[in-house]
């Protein structure tokens, strides 16, 4: 992802106001922020201490101290599983030094200070939540925390370098104290300080130290907040019909049977398909399913799996590719000889199959438009509400709830437009809820990826030419155009291609399908992984050498992938398998993170079972080793859905797979041991939400050779033929 | 109008009887505990209580629940009290969350049924309940470590 104007040339200020209604506000300003006019900035939140006036104040802000000795982090990346609403907070907990269990989150709104210097938008995406954190809320702490050591220093007429703060308290050296809350009012008086040093390492209290998720108590007991348990009075419900074929529109529709069904309020033609408004959403369910329908198909009514294949293979023939990274001349290298090998490597469409199915709670009046909803990318989502509800964008306020898994497939926002549309029709808070079926048949799906890989290697087996060749649609440049050269969303990991090999050349063709395609947890490291690793092992093989000696021999310069990688096998028990057990291995770097894997996996009568998989992670410094370790068991478990069986077929422009029947997802009596090691590191922290989902496919692959004998460069696994998965 | 017996509360509700429980509670009653996942008893994230036994509420009709004892995620415990929240809360089981009312009422009556369950029980009476974020370790780990707290042990 990428867009907008280069992070590094913003500078940022921070700022601190008093709020009417008592209390400190830190808030890191962007010069942006400056020029908007108070009166446009969206509340924090409903409920917020401030008065109006204060808006400029709160915009943007990190922290709120309230009188009460309340803390309140507004936390600017959106919840979806992976902890944000505990790390982040830990880091200005850990500076501010308050314990966690004082600090309250709330969902930052919209604003210029918390887009995302990494991917360039207000988005929660790409792993990086915790990297882009890592200095700013510390930051924001620590300056929080000298204010009110200041404060009390003021008050108490000493120095404050004879004051310490500890658990939300400030304390001096004749044993006084005072709390956050006595202080704050006072602290926001005074002038920020210049200087700040953060803590070292060592010094952590929280970073570092597993910690309770802050979200988990409203997750027990069913008081969680998800977009689909927004409640408005006066709220109606909406469900959709949307056209099977993909990109198709409605030609003509007969609402009459629909709209004689009890608690049918309207049917309406809106973005994306019809609307059907009822009291309660089985009404409005009922009725849609009773509506009438002509579609015009569109263009994709001939879109079938074959079709899409044969597109991707014409493509790689047809199309030499931009060059993404080129060292060395590797077409000389490769028409040199030595022993060549080429091999083609092919990945299908994948759902997201979020657990939360798409849904959005609109309330446009004739003055603005509130949202509720699950979403990566709150900007986004406003400048599309903005758009349906013919709103300017600063009237829409953009409340994020907990996401039900995102996945990347909130990055989306194709489901907004409609529930806005409905709401200004109604003139009443509208809730449209896709059903699992709308959710999987209207995705927007991982693309496909044509890998073409070659090597030329030598009588020792070291290769010397490296060439990779990848063919897929490019999800950024439909989401974030315009793209300049080649998409760095489609040649992830392959980028950072680790192995010593003096030649080496990647490039990419893009090449669409007709379809919507979107980023799903991993993006393009699941493709590329798949096709790099089980080719190193093809290129193992091939030489008659050990597939974790080959890698090793060609990481003398790469530490810490080396390490991770001979870890991993250690652990696994590497050449020591148990009788009829067979291991394969994967390394890969993504998101600043090492992580490698063992497979370990039997072959009976033509059945696959995986064991065990074995995970050694280096990234970098842990912030809730916790949440790092939930994090990677559950990428793992992504990961070996989508090798064992993920895959969207078409048939006439039509996804088949309408539910978890079709699709099939692991299932809790299905998983393998999961043996994980996380080692210590005080590097930069890398992210963890999706590096561990690419290596579980070419692990296992690389075992399946290592059982059978047989290659299988096509995924899902369940897709070949001779074997039952 | 229906009565219906909820979380030892006597309600009443006015919906169509075809109207599955799922909707009733969420939409009718309010209780947005219990979450729609997939309609077809597929994914185990409406899991409610019916006379005790795991029942999925999204293929339920209102009119089979008549005058049975519903018990939903929000009256497992007036405060997350119940040995399975305790352990949930202990591992920290849930990332999204949005299966987690499902599986922690799946792991509750199985519990009431079973409450030293073998791996192999726990297997049978989890493996309707799916999670995409991949809180399987987890559960299994929370599981074991309700049966303890039923059986008044502390050790971990």
């Amino acid at each position: 992802m990428s867009g907008g104007a280069d992070p590094r040339d913003r500078r940022a200020f921070l700022g601190k106001a008093a709020v009417a209604g008592g209390g400190l506000w830190l808030a890191l300003t962007l010069p942006a922020c400056g020029r908007r006019r108070a009166a446009d900035a969206p509340p924090v939140a409903a409920g917020a201490a401030a008065a109006e006036g204060n808006a400029p104040a709160q915009l943007n802000a990190w922290l709120r101290i309230a009188p009460d000795d309340s803390i309140t982090v507004i936390v600017d990346r959106s919840e979806m599983g992976q902890g944000v609403y505990t790390a982040l907070p830990m880091l200005l907990a850990e500076e501010l030094a308050v314990d966690l269990a004082q600090v309250r989150i709330e969902a930052a709104p919209v604003g210029d200070a918390y887009v995302n210097p990494g991917n360039g938008g207000q988005i929660t995406g790409t792993s990086n939540s915790v990297q882009d954190a890592w200095e700013k809320l510390r930051m924001a702490g620590a300056r929080a925390r000298m204010l009110l050591i200041a404060a009390a220093a003021q008050r108490w007429r000493v120095e404050a370098d004879t004051c310490r703060a500890e658990r939300g308290r400030v304390f001096d050296a004749q044993g006084r104290s005072a709390p956050y809350g006595a202080l704050c009012q006072l602290a926001a008086t005074l002038p920020m300080p210049a200087v700040v040093k953060l803590k070292a390492a060592q010094d952590f209290r929280l970073i570092g130290r597993p910690q309770p998720r802050l979200d988990t108590p409203e997750k027990v007991d069913g008081s969680a907040r998800f977009g689909i348990d927004v409640r408005l009075p006066g709220m109606l419900y909406a469900a959709m019909a949307q056209s099977p074929v993909l990109g198709g529109r409605p030609a003509a529709v007969d609402f009459s049977a629909a709209q004689r069904l009890p608690g049918v309020r309207r049917v309406l033609q809106a973005s994306g398909g019809v609307v059907v408004i009822a009291d309660h959403f089985h009404q409005a369910l009922m009725a849609r399913n009773a509506l009438r329908i002509t579609w015009d198909p569109g263009p994709n009514q001939h879109l079938d799996d074959a079709a899409i294949g044969a597109l991707l293979a014409r493509a790689e023939k047809a199309d030499a590719g931009l060059v993404a990274r080129a060292v060395g001349d590797t077409a000389a290298a490769l028409r040199a000889g030595g022993h060549t090998r080429s091999a083609v490597y092919q990945v299908p469409l994948l759902a997201h199959a979020t657990m939360e199915p798409m849904n959005c709670t609109a309330d446009v009046t004739a003055t603005g438009c509130d949202l509720y909803v699950g979403t990566q990318v709150q900007r986004v989502a406003q400048q599309v509400a903005a758009r349906a509800a013919g709103l300017p964008e600063e009237r829409v306020r953009v409340h994020t709830t907990l996401l039900g898994g995102g996945f990347g497939r909130r990055l989306d926002v194709d489901f907004i437009p409609a529930a806005v549309e409905a709401s200004k029709a109604m003139g009443a808070p509208v809730q449209l809820l896709w059903t699992r079926e709308d959710d999987m048949t209207h995705d927007t799906y991982r693309p496909p990826a044509r890998l073409a890989l070659s090597a030329a290697q030598g009588d020792d087996g070291r290769p010397h030419a490296f060439a990779m060749h990848i063919v897929s649609p490019s999800v950024t440049a439909r989401m974030f155009p315009p793209v300049k050269g080649v998409d760095d969303g489609v040649v992830e990991y392959a980028i950072n291609f680790p192995y010593a090999v003096p030649n080496t050349r990647l490039t990419y063709t893009r090449q669409e399908i007709g379809i919507d395609c979107g980023y799903l947890r991993s993006v393009s490291h699941a493709p590329n992984c798949f096709a790099i690793e089980c080719f190193m092992d093809e290129l193992a093989i091939g030489a008659g050498q050990d597939p974790l000696a080959f890698r090793l021999g060609l990481l003398e310069h790469k530490p810490r992938h080396a390490e991770v990688l001979r870890a991993a096998a250690s652990r696994a028990g590497w050449g020591h398998a148990p009788p009829g057990h067979f291991l394969g291995i994967a390394l890969m770097e993504g998101y600043s993170t090492h992580i490698a894997q063992v497979a370990e996996i039997s072959v009976d009568g033509g059945r696959l079972k995986v064991h065990r998989i074995t995970c050694v992670v280096d990234c970098g410094q842990q912030v809730n080793p916790r949440i790092v370790e939930s994090q990677i068991e559950g990428g793992i478990v992504f990961g070996l859905t989508a090798a064992l069986w993920g895959e969207i077929n078409l048939r006439g422009g039509v996804v088949r797979q309408r539910n978890f029947d079709g699709y099939r997802v692991l299932r809790f009596n299905e998983l393998p041991v999961l043996d994980i090691k996380v080692l210590d590191s005080r590097e930069t922290p890398g992210g963890i939400g999706e590096a561990a989902v690419p290596l579980v496919a070419p692990a296992l692959c690389n075992a399946i050779q290592a059982a059978t004998g047989k290659r299988l460069r096509t995924l899902p696994l369940a897709a070949a033929k001779w074997l039952a998965v | 109008m229906q009565k219906l017996k909820i979380n030892d509360r006597e309600l009443e509700v006015e919906a169509e009887p075809e109207t599955p429980l799922l909707w009733v509670l969420r939409d009718h009653l309010g209780m947005t505990g219990t979450k729609y996942g997939c309609g077809m008893a597929l994914c185990g994230a409406c899991t409610v209580h019916v006379d005790g036994a795991p029942t999925r509420s999204c293929v339920t009709p209102l009119s089979a629940v008549a005058g049975k004892a519903i018990t939903t995620i929000e009256g497992l415990s007036p405060d997350r009290s119940h040995v399975v929240q305790r352990a949930w809360m202990e591992l920290d089981v849930p990332q999204c969350g949005y299966c987690q009312s499902g599986q922690i009422m799946s792991a509750a009556a199985l519990l009431n049924a079973n409450p030293r369950p073998s791996d192999a029980d726990i297997d049978a009476a989890m493996s309707g309940n799916l999670c995409r974020c991949g809180t399987y370790p987890r559960i299994r780990r929370a599981i074991h470590r309700a049966v303890q707290l039923l059986h008044g042990g502390s050790e971990s």
